[in-house]
């Protein structure tokens, strides 16, 4: 019901733009001239079998990787070599890593308030209420003055879409988010997930989880070998794939549920 | 299909090891468990007592305190050479510890070294504790520091001058430490992040500097400094010998702690320099905040390992003529009626040294446990 609800829904203006990229580790063609619009308040979920890009295009959107070819237009600014733009984009674009990256020598609170206090200059009393704030949302507000290493890896996921949201993103980028997580953890953060959607925020996602593609993404995009084979909304993806590459991947990814 | 209730089963207490059989178990267990191992504990048992007894006879049963002076004044060390081998003669400490001290320096001002030396202690303690951790910690050391000078040189406040010639011991032996780490440790750092530069002149800069300090002896860098560096300043210009000497020690302790402080940087993952990244840290706040805190306390061990090392290294300045504690040591007993008692000297020298490094080595190990805390469960 809400995949009907959201593609019926009003999408804004380009939030993300790429054109033509293309991107080599050394002879190795990884993004093969990738074409793709993101509207603000899209919510597309990237996935594909591993190796085949999805990872490396969504690092290319706040530079972690640098794109050899073609434009990554983010929020109005084109990125390139000028800092100064690059560092105005990653003010903008929130990131979730696969393995949390949280900071293991700052407590949950000091990991949340260090960006907003140093980058957006945020009172530091500002800074921690609207931290706790965050930590409240993601349900785990007495962690606040714990490390880390004390937590299970759900909690450290929700607290790194925490310390992501306290910067106030306009886009948020999820890079397989829930695989190195235990099953059983997977599912809590999932449901963050699916909460930050509901408040409109433009995300990009990329994941294995096809239960929460069907339930949040305006568009689900296959990717494979470095290029992107299709792009639809999830019922026509799945339901009606137009590739062999697709079906294959499909029928692979689907054997285990 | 029946559906059979699981009662958990009940959390017990690990088996005690420790004390299974009581101290005269323990011994039994771990002393004197078979013939072999019987046979060399009684063996060790015998060698530790009978030197222990031997050394409690020399050093204090035996030992000579003071030793009476002479018709012409001097001391009289016959009592001492009498018990040589015997016993020790202390007297030689007795009476010639402020010269190990504070070496040349005029004898009826050796309450300024002195008041130095407990400066600097009260510096290192202060720095020690956490809790003085702030931005005031660098103008408590640049207050301090600048005591010391004003107290080793005088010539203002009614303290008479002391040109730098007639300093020695304790003190030379603390400067050269202290403001050698002090300065080298910021130059470390800013050495190990520029071999880590994307750019390539300062990359190739901080490398060559590595290689260059790494591949030379201190001795000869030091003769470079007191011997080669004046021939190519200019007629009249005279730049301090101890300072030269301080400089050397610095590039030397610099590039070696560069590489240490480099491996701690290399050690942590790619995924915090791209988290502080992707929350728009800038590169001195991505630096600052996540990666030096994480490396620097990661390369403790070593890093004080280097420290200790450099600190023993300060008496190598004996040989371009620096008056620093061993070199202080070793001319206190070249009068003759003192020579031939090297080893009470040096046991001695070497009790002050070993303090200096055993309390790095101690603090460190606690600063390694308090600041890793975030890593235990």
């Amino acid at each position: 019901m809400s995949a009907a609800l959201s593609s019926s829904r009003h999408l804004g203006k380009p939030a993300i733009q790429l054109l033509g990229v293309n991107k080599w580790y050394g002879q190795m063609h990884v993004l093969r001239n990738i074409n793709l619009e993101i509207a603000e308040g899209e919510r597309v979920v990237v996935c594909g079998p591993s190796g085949s890009g999805k990872s490396t295009m969504i690092r290319c959107i706040n530079r972690l990787e640098e794109h050899q070819q073609g434009q990554i237009i983010v929020d109005g600014i084109e990125l390139s070599d000028d800092l100064k733009s690059l560092d105005a984009i990653r003010r903008e674009v929130g990131m979730v890593f696969q393995s949390f990256n949280l900071f293991p020598h700052l407590t949950i609170l000091e990991n949340c308030t260090l960006a907003p206090i140093w980058v957006r200059k945020m009172p530091k009393k500002e800074a921690e209420e609207l931290a706790m704030e965050y930590l409240t949302r993601v349900r785990i507000p007495e962690q606040a003055n714990k490390y880390p290493g004390q937590l299970s890896g759900g909690q450290q996921q929700r607290v790194a879409i925490a310390r992501a949201l306290c910067m106030k993103p306009k886009i948020m980028l999820f890079d397989e988010p829930t695989s190195a997580l235990d099953p059983e953890m997977i599912k809590e953060v999932l449901d963050t997930m699916v909460m930050l959607a509901d408040t409109g925020m433009t995300m990009i996602c990329v994941t294995h989880e096809m239960g929460f593609a069907r339930q949040v993404a305006d568009r689900v995009v296959f990717m494979d070998r470095g290029e992107v084979v299709e792009s639809n909304t999830p019922n026509e993806l799945f339901g009606n794939p137009q590739t062999d590459r697709l079906k294959l991947f499909l029928s692979q990814i689907l054997r285990g549920h | 299909m029946s559906v059979t209730t699981h009662t958990p089963s009940p959390a017990l207490p690990p088996p005690s090891r420790l004390m299974a059989g009581g101290p005269l178990g323990w011994v039994k267990a771990n002393l004197l468990n078979g013939v072999f191992n019987s046979m060399i504990t009684l063996l060790l048992a015998y060698l530790l007592v009978r030197y222990t007894i031997s050394f409690v006879d020399w050093a204090f049963l035996n030992a000579i305190w003071q030793v009476p002076n002479d018709r012409f004044g001097r001391a009289d060390t016959s009592s001492c050479r009498d018990i040589k081998g015997i016993g020790a003669c202390w007297a030689v400490i007795t009476e010639k510890h402020r010269f190990i001290l504070f070496g040349t320096y005029p004898y009826e001002e050796h309450w300024r070294p002195a008041i130095v030396c407990v400066l600097f202690i009260a510096l290192y303690i202060v720095s020690a504790m956490r809790r003085f951790w702030r931005k005031e910690l660098v103008l408590v050391w640049a207050v301090t520091l600048t005591a010391i000078g004003l107290l080793m040189w005088g010539g203002v406040f009614g303290l008479s001058y002391v040109p730098q010639e007639r300093w020695g011991g304790l003190p030379i032996t603390l400067i050269l430490a202290t403001f050698g780490l002090a300065f080298a440790f910021p130059l470390a750092i800013m050495v190990a992040l520029g071999r880590r530069s994307r750019l390539p002149a300062i990359k190739a800069l901080c490398v060559v500097y590595v290689e260059l300090i790494r591949g030379v002896p201190l001795i000869s860098l030091l003769f470079m400094a007191s011997v080669m560096f004046p021939l190519f300043l200019p007629e009249g210009l005279n730049i301090d010998k101890l300072l030269r000497a301080q400089v050397a020690i610095i590039l030397f302790a610099g590039a070696y702690l560069a590489e240490v402080v480099r491996a701690g940087l290399q050690s942590l993952p790619k995924g915090q320099y791209e988290a502080a990244e992707a929350l728009g840290l800038s590169y001195w706040q991505k630096t600052g905040f996540i990666i030096l805190p994480q490396a620097l306390r990661l390369v403790i061990p070593p890093l004080v390992n280097t420290f200790i090392g450099f600190f023993k290294d300060t008496s190598l300045v004996l040989i371009i003529g620096i008056f620093d504690l061993l070199t202080a040591a070793k001319t206190a007993i070249i009068e003759p009626q003192w020579q031939g008692f090297a080893v009470e000297v040096y046991v001695t020298v070497g009790l002050i040294y070993f303090i200096f490094c055993f309390a790095m080595s101690k603090y460190s190990a606690g600063l390694e446990a308090e600041l890793n805390k975030h890593r235990k469960r």
